[in-house]
């Protein structure tokens, strides 16, 4: 299938964000992709606020069959009480991703509003979320048996790939 | 021989003994508790991998640090804890260890964590578990008898690990009462296992198992001697309540040709660490200006004890 260029996604990424961003804004990325994500827009949008990252893999639903394999810390370098939170990922599937990441954004404290921000949605949902911002829509959503993820070359170059299991 | 201490699919299922496990899971351990470090520090300091589910602590034996831990590293992720002091219960009226945990488990444990004056205790009640068909109950050896005593192994590696990184370069003295000692014996195993190419014990022979070589390890009689040059010095408390018999003369004596002094530590190398797993007797095995001194890492032994206890408490969770 035809996937669109992922340099590009990220380039609308920021442009749809930029109005919504203060200089108090937190972004956040999930691990792995979502923080390639976050890194991206946090630069090119010149955000004062440092970066966070999460993994989520303590908050998920799944994790007795998935395993806690390559967990890494989490980091929320500022409080997170009061301010305005862009949590950012790369692909938006079930929404049990975001479910936990909103759950362990809530154990850091207590943000004034949460948006999502999201490269590519492959459709699929099977929780009632949404990305506030989403820098396209696969017009037919993926069978459950693909695997849609993001890659980052050297250069920092992005690419997104679709495997069949 | 299929090992209890692992699903068939290799995954942990009880945690009884560091001797026997492969490499790879005490790594994966090591490696999940690094993240469960940070939890203290945040507004909400729980983590919800074990919502739901009971956890009973049943010590046999007395317990303040190890019992407390557990509860911690439970309660951190979200299970629900129940203490029991059994020395102080039913068994006192007659009850039998398995009548005991038979009722536990009819009030809908998950996960016991257990230490027994008992040398492999644990290992009944596994064994146990699996014949009566509940095998999704996971066991913590908390300390059995003299044989192990796994999590206080590992959270020494994982403090080892934070403080020197590579295992495969250090050389490592394991100082005391090794022949009473299950801390000794699980050290031992993670340490020949994660590659330290020297380990050491150092300690009178009455204090020593006979076929304490076989374990791997190089022995000294000297402490002078056995310290030259070593990079981590593990003491171990001398175990007066074990001590059955005239094996030493007196603790004072003990103290002068045992004890950890800062001339003696002198002789490891300058940025050696100096581990000990508690409670300690200052002034029998350790000098109180080496246990308060700055290569002592006693104190954070504790706190990264938690994240390791969560690291296997979790990890049982989701093998089972």
């Amino acid at each position: 299938m035809n996937l669109p260029d992922a340099n590009q996604l990220r380039d609308l990424l920021v442009e749809q964000i930029r109005a919504a961003i203060k200089p108090e804004t937190l972004i956040i990325g999930i691990h792995s992709g979502g923080a390639w994500v976050a890194e991206y827009l946090h630069r090119q949008l010149g955000v004062a606020t440092p970066l966070g990252t999460l993994d989520v893999a303590f908050y998920r639903d799944d994790y007795a069959s998935r395993g806690l394999h390559k967990s890494r810390k989490s980091t929320i370098p500022v409080d997170i009480e009061g301010r305005d939170v862009i949590l950012v990922d790369d692909v938006l599937y079930s929404g049990r991703t975001t479910r936990a990441a909103l759950n362990e954004i809530f154990d850091y404290g207590r943000p004034a509003r949460v948006d999502l921000a999201v490269l590519i949605d492959r459709g699929g949902r099977q929780l009632p979320i949404a990305a506030r911002f989403c820098a396209h829509v696969l017009a037919a959503p993926l069978p459950p048996e693909s695997k849609l993820s993001l890659q980052r070359d050297d250069a920092g170059n992005f690419s997104l790939e679709v495997k069949s299991a | 021989m299929l090992n209890p201490q692992l699903t068939q699919d290799g995954r942990l299922r009880h945690l009884l003994t560091l001797d026997g496990l492969p490499k790879s899971i005490l790594a994966e351990i090591l490696d999940i508790a690094a993240p469960f470090t940070d939890v203290a520090e945040r507004e909400v300091k729980k983590l919800p991998l074990l919502r739901g589910k009971s956890v009973f602590n049943v010590f046999f034996e007395n317990s303040t640090r190890t019992r407390t831990t557990f509860e911690i590293a439970a309660k951190r992720l979200s299970a629900d804890v129940i203490n029991l002091n059994v020395s102080t219960s039913s068994t006192s009226k007659g009850e039998t260890l398995l009548d005991t945990v038979d009722n536990l488990c009819a009030m809908g444990a998950d996960m016991f964590v257990m230490r027994h004056a008992s040398s492999g205790a644990p290992y009944l009640l596994a064994q146990h578990l699996r014949a009566t068909g509940r095998d999704h109950i996971s066991v913590v050896n908390a300390g059995d008898g003299r044989h192990a005593h796994p999590t206080q192994g590992l959270l020494d590696m994982y403090t080892i690990r934070h403080y020197k990184q590579d295992f495969t370069r250090l050389t490592v003295a394991v100082v005391g009462d090794v022949l009473h000692s299950r801390v000794a014996r699980s050290e031992i195993a993670a340490l020949t296992t994660l590659g330290v190419p020297e380990v050491r014990v150092i300690a009178p022979k009455t204090l020593l198992p006979t076929d304490v070589e076989r374990m791997g390890v190089r022995v000294f009689h000297n402490m002078e001697e056995g310290l030259k040059g070593v990079d981590v010095v593990m003491m171990l408390r001398l175990q007066n309540e074990r001590m059955q018999g005239a094996l030493l003369p007196s603790s004072q004596e003990y103290f002068k040709f045992y004890g950890l002094t800062q001339e003696k530590l002198a002789l490891a190398a300058k940025d050696a660490i100096v581990l000990h797993p508690g409670p300690m007797n200052r002034g029998v095995e350790i000098d109180s200006a080496v246990a308060d001194g700055a290569n002592a890492v006693i104190l954070p032994q504790v706190t990264f004890g938690i994240a390791v206890r969560m690291a296997v408490m979790s990890m049982l969770a989701a093998g089972n």
